[in-house]
């Protein structure tokens, strides 16, 4: 084990929350009915290759795109396509989808074998076919960010930071696959001759950094870097930093400084499927929150609607006020049950009253604790100013556009003022005035 | 259909509130009022009541005229009130003069230019130099402590005159003076308070009083008596420190506290004025947003334009 290069600027300490640590996960059984979105990525959305009435297979491709920047989509289970429509994701977005009645055998498309992997071409291109993309909750496609062209990367950067509170997805992987976890590092390292992989865990995560270690240990090129714990570390240009000492450009992506970042469940998933030639079908999800009894990390089938895990879990909606997808520093909240969960849904929090923050607005009063807070050193208050006053000169003078919506900045202002809300619409605004000017 | 709350995150919020913040300065600055009030008997606990009560009862008759909504609950309305009253000086004349102060700042220097967080002179220190220029003859003439209202010249008179306090008097604060700028020692401790609590960091009291202190002893003067004596520790660790009147940045804030410093040294040295802390905190307050215009902090990975 290393010590951290560099210690971040900025960030802060949060309760962890994290008491869904040493359960064990547990596989939820097939629902009924599952919803697929065509839309689970970041890029173009696929195009629906089913129709009403067709029998799919488990693991079979049910939406693609010829896009670039785009991943296929497949069946999480078997059974019958019931209906073709448009539905809304916890984010927003409208996307096709499929339902599909699910017949409970899930059999698995027959064609499945494992991919051949023998150069850097067909190693991406199974990337792609696994279905991949970021599953720490940005969902990137994992091919896209692995194709560096010419440009070879010096390291690559393993998340397991895991930084955002409740959240225990990451280190429950570590704990159950981790053996898969440096399966597919091994196998990044090899296809795209990357020299060094360092695996990024912060220091409340102790057993988990103790496990990659053992396992890592007999691969030099692998070395595991226990942080500091402290909030956003896990973002990936903190990640960086602290790893390496360098600092991406501003605008710019990890690959400018070298490096690669990849999370930690997203690499266990690619080895399976290297293993087994079963795609993205399925992911390890934290349910927790005191709106529901039954805490803890379950494997649920991508298309699960999200009121099927809250009564599985023995949700109380009397409590229940809000359903956070993803961490409660930078997850959405979703506004009813009827929604499907997607590739990048690693938490869903089932938040009540207690869980919750609900303190009116006041007047900024300009202590400047937003500024000490800030990880990538912008001056929060200013910009509040600026966006609410929709000065768009200003907001690209103080560089709005750098800000990562950690939530660092709101949660320690006194005045409780919706910092990260105004950057959103500030950005909007920004990205407004750009296509307006050319 | 179920409806759950949407908003936008983060969804956790430390438990840090302005009112708590407001809090720690009057926790801070109440050693500080006790004294006075063990020095100056009941004239000093009068001023702090009326002061008090005056700035409470200017902010929030100011809200309901001008419909705005209630800010007093914030309590900087009183801690500006124990600064104001911390500023004058122990006589029965203060204590009417402590509403008028009151009104200067809380109205017109506070609430007219937008309210907490938005006025551009320290409120207190707005409301000092208004008393003194316009009732010079009570706001510059100190009693000392026990003395039932004898007048005294205050040290940095004093001096002139060659007969100095000694230091641990002065330290103490049993030297003639306004409320609560004669006691280091209180002053200090709640200083050191604020700074455990996170409330105000070391940046501009310290470089404050360093400047003045190097300036005096540069321009051959007591160096100890010239930190101890006048304004310049409440002026330091409670005036200059204002969140709303202070610059955002650490930078911006060691050029605010060294133009302080450099400005009261002056003053002293050259001027006859024995408002020295006062001064320099309006005009170095006006500054402030220049000062915030240059200071930017530097941006996670910015790189410069070819």
């Amino acid at each position: 084990m290393i010590k951290q290069f560099k210690k971040i600027k900025g960030g802060v300490i949060l309760p962890h929350n994290k008491g869904t640590s040493e359960i064990p996960s547990k596989i939820m059984p097939i629902p009924e009915l599952v919803e697929i979105p065509m839309q689970q990525h970041i890029g173009a959305p696929c195009e629906t290759l089913v129709k009403k009435g067709d029998k799919v297979y488990v693991g079979q491709i049910i939406g693609d795109s010829k896009q670039f920047v785009s991943v296929p989509i497949h069946s999480s289970v078997s059974g019958e396509v019931t209906e073709t429509r448009k539905t809304m994701l916890f984010n927003g977005t409208v996307s096709e989808s499929v339902v599909i009645k699910a017949d409970g055998l899930q059999t698995i498309l027959p064609e499945i074998s494992k991919p051949d992997i023998s150069n850097k071409e067909n190693f991406l291109k199974a990337v792609r076919n696994c279905g991949l993309t970021g599953l720490g909750g940005a969902g990137f496609p994992a091919h896209v960010k692995l194709n560096t062209k010419d440009r070879i990367p010096e390291y690559l950067i393993v998340n397991a930071v895991e930084c955002e509170p409740y959240i225990t997805c990451d280190y429950r992987a570590i704990i159950e696959d981790g053996e898969e976890i440096i399966k597919g590092i091994k196998l990044i390292l090899d296809n795209l001759s990357i020299p060094k992989a360092y695996i990024g865990i912060e220091d409340n995560k102790c057993s988990g950094a103790e496990k990659l270690e053992k396992l890592a240990s007999e691969d030099d090129r692998i070395d595991v870097v226990v942080l500091k714990t402290k909030y956003p570390q896990g973002a990936e240009k903190m990640l960086i930093y602290a790893l390496t000492g360098k600092k991406v450009p501003m605008g710019g992506l990890p690959i400018d400084v070298g490096t690669v970042v990849m999370n930690v469940t997203s690499v266990q998933t690619l080895a399976r499927y290297c293993e087994t030639g079963i795609p993205l079908i399925s992911r390890r999800m934290t349910i927790d929150g005191k709106g529901v009894k039954e805490r803890g990390n379950y494997h649920i089938v991508l298309g699960t609607y999200i009121k099927d895990i809250f009564e599985f879990c023995k949700g109380d909606k009397e409590k229940t006020l809000k359903i956070l997808c993803g961490g409660p520093m930078m997850g959405m909240a979703a506004k009813d049950l009827d929604m499907p969960v997607i590739k990048q849904n690693n938490a869903l929090l089932f938040m009540t009253q207690e869980d919750l923050d609900f303190i009116e607005e006041s007047a900024c009063i300009r202590c400047g604790r937003c500024i000490d807070a800030c990880p990538m050193g912008l001056m929060p208050l200013t910009l509040n100013k600026y966006a609410l006053a929709k000065m768009t000169d200003e907001l690209e003078k103080y560089n709005l556009m750098n800000c990562i919506e950690c939530g660092a900045c709101s949660y320690v202002c006194p005045a409780k003022r919706h910092l990260v809300q105004s950057f959103r619409i500030g950005k909007e605004l920004l990205k407004k005035e750009k296509v307006k000017n050319g | 259909m179920d409806k759950f709350i949407v908003s936008s995150s983060p969804h956790i919020k430390d438990r840090s509130r302005t009112y708590r913040i407001m809090l720690d300065v009057i926790i801070a600055l109440m050693p500080t009022a006790i004294l006075s009030v063990y020095y100056f008997s009941y004239v000093a606990a009068l001023i702090i009541v009326t002061s008090v009560s005056s700035c409470v009862l200017f902010e929030y008759l100011f809200n309901l005229i001008a419909k705005k909504k209630h800010s007093e609950t914030d309590l900087s309305c009183v801690v500006t009130g124990l600064i104001l009253a911390l500023n004058m000086p122990p006589l029965k004349s203060s204590i009417l003069l402590s509403i008028i102060g009151a009104f200067i700042a809380i109205v017109v220097v506070k609430m007219l230019f937008g309210g907490i967080g938005q006025n551009i002179f320290n409120p207190a220190a707005a409301a000092r130099i208004f008393l003194t220029a316009s009732f010079s003859s009570l706001m510059t003439v100190y009693v000392a402590p026990f003395s039932d209202g004898v007048t005294s010249a205050t040290p940095l008179v004093l001096v002139n005159n060659g007969n100095m306090p000694t230091y641990l008097d002065m330290f103490l604060g049993k030297t003639a003076g306004s409320l609560g700028e004669t006691a280091a020692v209180t002053l200090i401790a709640g200083g050191i308070y604020l700074m455990i609590r996170k409330v105000i960091s070391w940046e501009i009291p310290v470089t404050y009083i360093g400047t003045v202190a190097l300036l005096s002893f540069v321009f051959g003067q007591d160096l100890l008596f010239s930190i101890l004596a006048g304004g310049l520790m409440i002026g330091a660790i409670y005036m200059a420190t204002d969140y709303t009147t202070s610059p955002m940045t650490r930078s911006g804030k060691f050029i605010f506290a060294a133009g302080l410093g450099l400005m009261t040294a002056s003053i002293r040295r050259f001027g006859s004025n024995t408002e020295g802390v006062a001064y320099s905190l309006l005009f170095m307050n006006a500054l402030v947003p220049l000062i915030d215009r240059f200071t930017t902090v530097k941006t996670f990975g910015k790189v410069k334009k070819k």
